[in-house]
């Protein structure tokens, strides 16, 4: 469980336009353990889209190393849920959830059980035939996530996937998260503003510094699993916690905010 | 009337509303406005015939609908309408698919790879504007005088429509699509298929339905010159003849003709996208 999956070193990314430069992120250094669901919080426009982007392959990187030590051969390294509504409005439910297995030429019969398998851990075996346009957001966001999962990736990257959702869908959707990701023994990294959903998550939290982004500071969250929200947050642990990590991130959204 | 009467009424009216709500009124209202989107030309032939009968309108160049429908009915009948408005038909539908077929062709390479765009831009930009009229007389010495010129005439203006409506979709697809794509490492073609070419499919249903509407009016321009039927040759001959009645009457073949192949392709439309949001 201790074996170290990614190390980035040193990593920077600039932006650059025209006559405009934009130091993203400055020497991050950080390091993800196998299996592990890490966390990573910072005020906004830090840089954690542009580093979860890096890491998907979506973004070059300017300078620095990062490593993935994968082992795995024949199917995805990263998988991404994206940060807003990424399903495709032109496939029906299942045809976005078996998406990538096409992709990869895995035979229909096969890639329709694993899309299947997915929906229904998310709920939504009875709308494998609808179009996007007939869910709500919150269930577009559970196909996001089931495309991810089907696509069976060493590692899960998760960008603020239910920042835009109701409290109500959030709260179902990281019980629904918790379940498919703790069967799964997958590696995942998850942005969120939510201290809540960071505790409630992740094995640890980092928080980024405002702009350009760097690691400031790292939390173990010693919960066992599985978790359940209410009972958690009544623990004065969780309060403890909470506010560690608020006292380090309050910092950096001031400086933002400058 | 005191205040508890008055709130005891803003109840009643409040219920009455939650009813007609739950009570199917959305479909009494599309009745409504059925009925009110059938009655409003009936109204105006009506206006139109009486103010015709009192002598209000000239009828040598207005005519009136009984006029016009006693000239329609033989021409139906003797088969002379229905054979120009085949005819016709037939321009339309070659100009439109020799049009639209290379349309969406080089609108999607446009759209889909930058040096082709870089090529072909300048040249779409240029010549675009060029009112498609002001080439017919160039198009009839190139093509000649016959069922060529007419179709290609249609096709051009046809052409540009949906080159530029295609590339459009092409290059306003949300990028996010394009990363889902890129992140699962889809290959090139496989984009095309499973992004691009959807993505951008609303896009070219708008560039088809305008280049319809440019069709229709193109038909009319193409069969002025050097043509021996089609509606479009009816109405000049109308003109030639001052026969204001058989004018008309081809002018309700074309609305007519507009009519359904705008539904023609709203139909297409709904089978080639399932996935839009119709309504
Ligand atoms: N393609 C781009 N071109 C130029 N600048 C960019 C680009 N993408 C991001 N940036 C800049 O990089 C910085 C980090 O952006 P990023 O999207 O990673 O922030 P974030 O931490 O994800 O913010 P949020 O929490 O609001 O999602 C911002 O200042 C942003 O303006
Ligand atoms: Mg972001």
């Amino acid at each position: 469980m201790d074996r170290e999956i990614i190390r980035i070193e040193n990593l920077t990314k600039i932006f650059r336009s025209r006559n405009k430069e934009v130091v993203a992120l400055k020497d991050l250094n950080l390091s993800v353990k196998e299996g592990e669901f890490l966390v990573i919080v910072g005020p906004s426009g830090c840089g954690k889209s542009t580093l979860l982007r890096i890491l998907a392959g979506l973004e070059k990187k300017t300078y620095g190393e990062i490593y993935i030590k994968s082992k795995i051969e024949n199917r995805p390294i990263t998988a991404v849920v994206f940060q807003g509504d990424a399903v495709f409005p032109w496939m029906k439910v299942i045809e976005n959830v078996e998406y990538s297995l096409k992709l990869r030429g895995v035979p229909s019969e096969e890639r329709k059980k694993i899309a299947q398998f997915y929906l229904k851990l998310m709920g939504l075996e009875n709308f494998a035939d609808y179009y996007p346009h007939q869910l709500s957001g919150g269930m577009k966001q559970r196909v996001n996530v089931a495309r991810a999962f089907a696509s069976d990736p060493e590692i899960l990257l998760m960008d603020e996937p239910f920042g835009a959702l109701d409290e109500q869908n959030r709260l179902i959707l990281q019980q629904e998260l918790l379940k498919i990701w703790e069967g799964s023994g997958k590696t995942a990294i998850f942005i969120t503003h939510s201290i809540d959903e960071a505790i409630f998550l992740g094995d640890r939290i980092v928080v980024m510094t405002a702009q350009p982004g760097r690691v400031k500071a790292a939390f173990d969250v010693g919960f066992e699993r599985p978790r359940e929200m209410l009972s958690l947050k009544s623990t004065p642990q969780f309060i403890e916690l909470y506010r560690k990590v608020w006292e380090v991130l309050k910092e950096e959204v001031l400086k933002s905010r400058k | 009337m005191n205040a508890v009467q008055e709130n005891l009424n803003q109840t009643i009216k409040m219920e009455d509303l939650a009813d007609d709500v739950e009570n199917d009124s959305k479909q009494r209202k599309a009745f409504f406005l059925k009925t009110f989107s059938f009655l409003s030309p009936l109204f105006l032939l009506l206006l139109w015939e009486a103010l015709a009968a009192l002598k209000l309108i000239d009828v040598r160049l207005f005519s009136s609908p009984s006029r016009i429908f006693e000239t329609f009915v033989p021409l139906v009948a003797s088969g002379e309408l229905l054979y120009h408005t085949l005819i016709s038909t037939s321009r339309i539908i070659s100009g439109f698919i020799v049009g639209a077929v290379p349309g969406v062709i080089l609108g999607l390479s446009m759209g889909l790879f930058p040096p082709v765009r870089a090529l072909l831009m300048p040249l779409v930009a240029v010549t675009f504007p060029i009112p498609k009229l002001a080439i017919m007389p160039l198009i009839l010495i190139v093509f000649g005088l016959g069922e060529s010129s007419k179709i290609f005439t249609i096709a051009i203006g046809v052409f540009y429509l949906v080159l530029i409506n295609t590339m459009a979709g092409v290059l306003n697809i949300d990028p996010i699509y394009i990363d889902v794509a890129k992140s699962f490492s889809a290959s090139k073609i496989q984009f095309y298929t499973t992004v691009a070419f959807p993505g951008a499919l609303p896009m070219i249903f708008a560039g088809l339905k305008l280049g319809m509407g440019t069709a229709l009016l193109l038909i009319v321009a193409a069969e002025l010159s050097a043509a021996r039927a089609g509606v479009g040759w009816m109405i000049w001959r109308a003109y030639d003849m001052f026969d204001i009645e058989r004018m008309f009457c081809a002018l309700i073949v074309l609305a007519f003709l507009g009519y359904i192949f705008s539904y023609l392709l709203d139909i297409i439309e709904k089978i080639v996208i399932p996935w839009k949001n119709y309504q």
